[in-house]
């Protein structure tokens, strides 16, 4: 009885770490899993077909190809796709200006700092509601067109909402997301920037060089991961396009949404297929995205 | 040409910023407001009034509704997230690197994608049109972001006066309380508010799994929308931003300012 006790001291000690770690991860594992996973999973399968009851030997992939040979299909994605990355390129740009701009700034007007995280802590919603007043045909900046003589009625004003650039939905996202990745970029600039740059400095690099060389590198981490959320968060959002684009083409979270709340009940599958295709699609935009810079870091090409 | 650039990026920023809040501040106020007048012909509190007073009880219940599925979201988002976040950011161990992957994808797959998938089996279990049923399903991607917070918190953390306050005789959770807890604050609060505020300002999963019986502020706002009544929408916009506002004065109060960076 003594010896297989004695034995197991050590043993449970290292087991009741380990028990412990369990215990402390095991909540949130579980909801994650049993949430997320689990509505992705059941996505899946109603996206193949199952209904309650039916059992699942009866899956088949009639609504997954049904929903890829759509040829709207193709055409919500290449909307899609073209908002999510003109809006993470337009803020992304536009964030490395403003965030060098700032870091410099920054230090000497704390309302300034203050005053740019304001957007972050918006909903989206609103300021999609804004852009709305401010870029629609009898909105403020047509009717600042209107006082300026350029045009006569609403309809002389150039369509800028519910339009075929998506311009409204693309501002909405361009405004809240800037200082998203600004306030990346300039943790990572204050952090690390200066004493590099002034190293550049001495060493006579041109303001080009110590950006290229200096900066960049600095910044790029941070750039990287924040375009990625921008663009994953853009891909897959709902409310603005739905409140600023047309009715047709939808992006795709749109089209998903309406044939998921669709009268006829033969569309929700193919609704659920398309929000899980959007998955898909975001998770291997996130991958390669991750993989490519992984393999150009390998062959030395410093970014 | 630089220090003009440089004199003209805050008042810019500023203008950049504010330019939306006034447009619907204008908007909330104007009575009458013509193409092309750049400025309301009537001024007056019609919408306010409508906002507090006609639909009051529909706008004050969104509010309640809101208020409190986002206060139960962070709650048991930070209570879940705290021990979770502690052994990731403390120990090594084996399958990390998964549970980092595992937690990273609620972060960027879109609710929506979730929420229809859950559906059906919210209905089944009787969590549809609930309000834990929303609660739930805002925990899919509150709870992750909240992890995150917590663990950078705890990869910071010392836990030497852990040990020490135990030398001393405090029992364990008294060190929990009177250690721990003081230390991680800070960072327990911005997760919070974090989760908070995403939860604030989710539409569709809401209106997904509470089938339009919880109705949240943004799911009333988008019924304001169809109406077209442009200053009652302005006016509830408002309503809306406000929780984000005392968020960030909060924090900016309380944390220092910068704390916010990486809500989004």
């Amino acid at each position: 009885m003594a010896d297989p006790d004695a034995g197991r001291d050590a043993r449970t000690r290292r087991a009741a770490g380990r028990g412990s770690l369990a215990v402390m991860l095991l909540p949130a594992l579980m909801a994650v899993v049993g949430l997320f996973g689990g509505g992705l999973f059941l996505g899946i399968l109603q996206g193949l077909g199952h209904l309650p009851g039916a059992g699942l030997s009866r899956l088949s992939a009639t609504h997954f190809s049904r929903v890829w040979s759509d040829p709207d299909f193709l055409t919500s994605f290449g909307l899609t796709l073209y908002i999510a990355a003109v809006s993470t390129l337009v803020a992304a740009v536009i964030s490395v200006v403003a965030a060098l701009a700032l870091s410099r700034l920054v230090n000497r007007y704390r309302a300034v700092h203050f005053v740019f995280q304001v957007p972050l802590t918006v909903p989206h919603l609103v300021i999609a509601v804004a852009v709305l007043f401010m870029i629609s045909p009898a909105g403020l900046l047509a009717r600042v067109a209107a006082a300026a003589g350029l045009i006569q009625a609403p309809a002389d004003f150039p369509l800028l909402v519910n339009d075929r650039w998506s311009i409204g939905i693309i501002l909405t996202y361009v405004w809240k997301e800037i200082p998203f990745i600004t306030l990346m970029l300039l943790a990572v600039l204050q952090n690390a920037g200066r004493e590099l740059l002034d190293v550049g400095r001495t060493l006579k690099a041109d303001a080009w060089q110590r950006f290229r060389h200096i900066v960049l590198p600095t910044i790029f981490p941070a750039l990287g991961a924040a375009s990625l959320i921008v663009f994953a968060y853009t891909f897959g959002a709902f409310e603005v396009p739905y409140l600023l684009g047309r009715t047709y083409p939808m992006t795709l979270p749109v089209w998903a949404y309406k044939h998921y709340s669709d009268i006829d009940l033969l569309a929700r599958p193919e609704g659920i297929a398309t929000g899980i295709l959007i998955a898909g699609m975001v998770a291997a935009a996130v991958v390669t995205a991750q993989a490519l810079t992984r393999a150009a870091r390998k062959k030395g090409i410093v970014l | 040409m630089r220090a003009l650039g440089t004199r003209l990026l805050a008042p810019a920023i500023l203008v950049a910023v504010g330019l939306p809040f006034a447009t619907l501040g204008v908007w909330s106020l104007a009575e009458r407001w013509f193409f092309p007048d750049l400025w309301p012909q009537a001024w007056g509190l019609r919408a306010w009034r409508y906002v507090f007073a006609t639909a009051g009880g529909q706008v004050a219940a969104a509010l309640v509704q809101s208020v409190a599925v986002a206060t139960a979201t962070s709650l048991v988002s930070v209570v879940v997230a705290l021990p979770a976040a502690r052994a990731l950011g403390l120990y090594d161990f084996r399958g990390k690197d998964t549970i980092s992957v595992l937690l990273t994808l609620p972060v960027i797959v879109p609710p929506l994608s979730v929420a229809m998938g859950l559906h059906l089996w919210f209905i089944r279990l009787g969590l549809a049109e609930t309000f834990v049923g929303v609660v739930a399903v805002h925990l899919t991607f509150c709870l992750p972001y909240a992890v995150f917070v917590l663990w950078g918190v705890f990869s910071n953390y010392n836990p030497d006066f852990e040990s020490q306050a135990r030398s001393l005789g405090a029992s364990q959770l008294r060190v929990w309380r009177q250690v721990m807890l003081p230390m991680v604050m800070p960072g327990l609060i911005v997760a919070g508010l974090f989760a908070f505020l995403l939860s604030w300002s989710q539409y569709l999963s809401t209106l997904i799994i509470g089938g339009g019986r919880l109705t949240t502020l943004p799911v009333l706002l988008f019924a304001l929308m169809g109406s077209g009544d442009r200053p009652v929408a302005a006016a509830v916009s408002i309503v809306f931003v406000l929780p984000a506002f005392v968020a960030l004065l909060f924090s900016a109060r309380h944390l220092g300012g910068q704390s916010l960076a990486g809500v989004r």
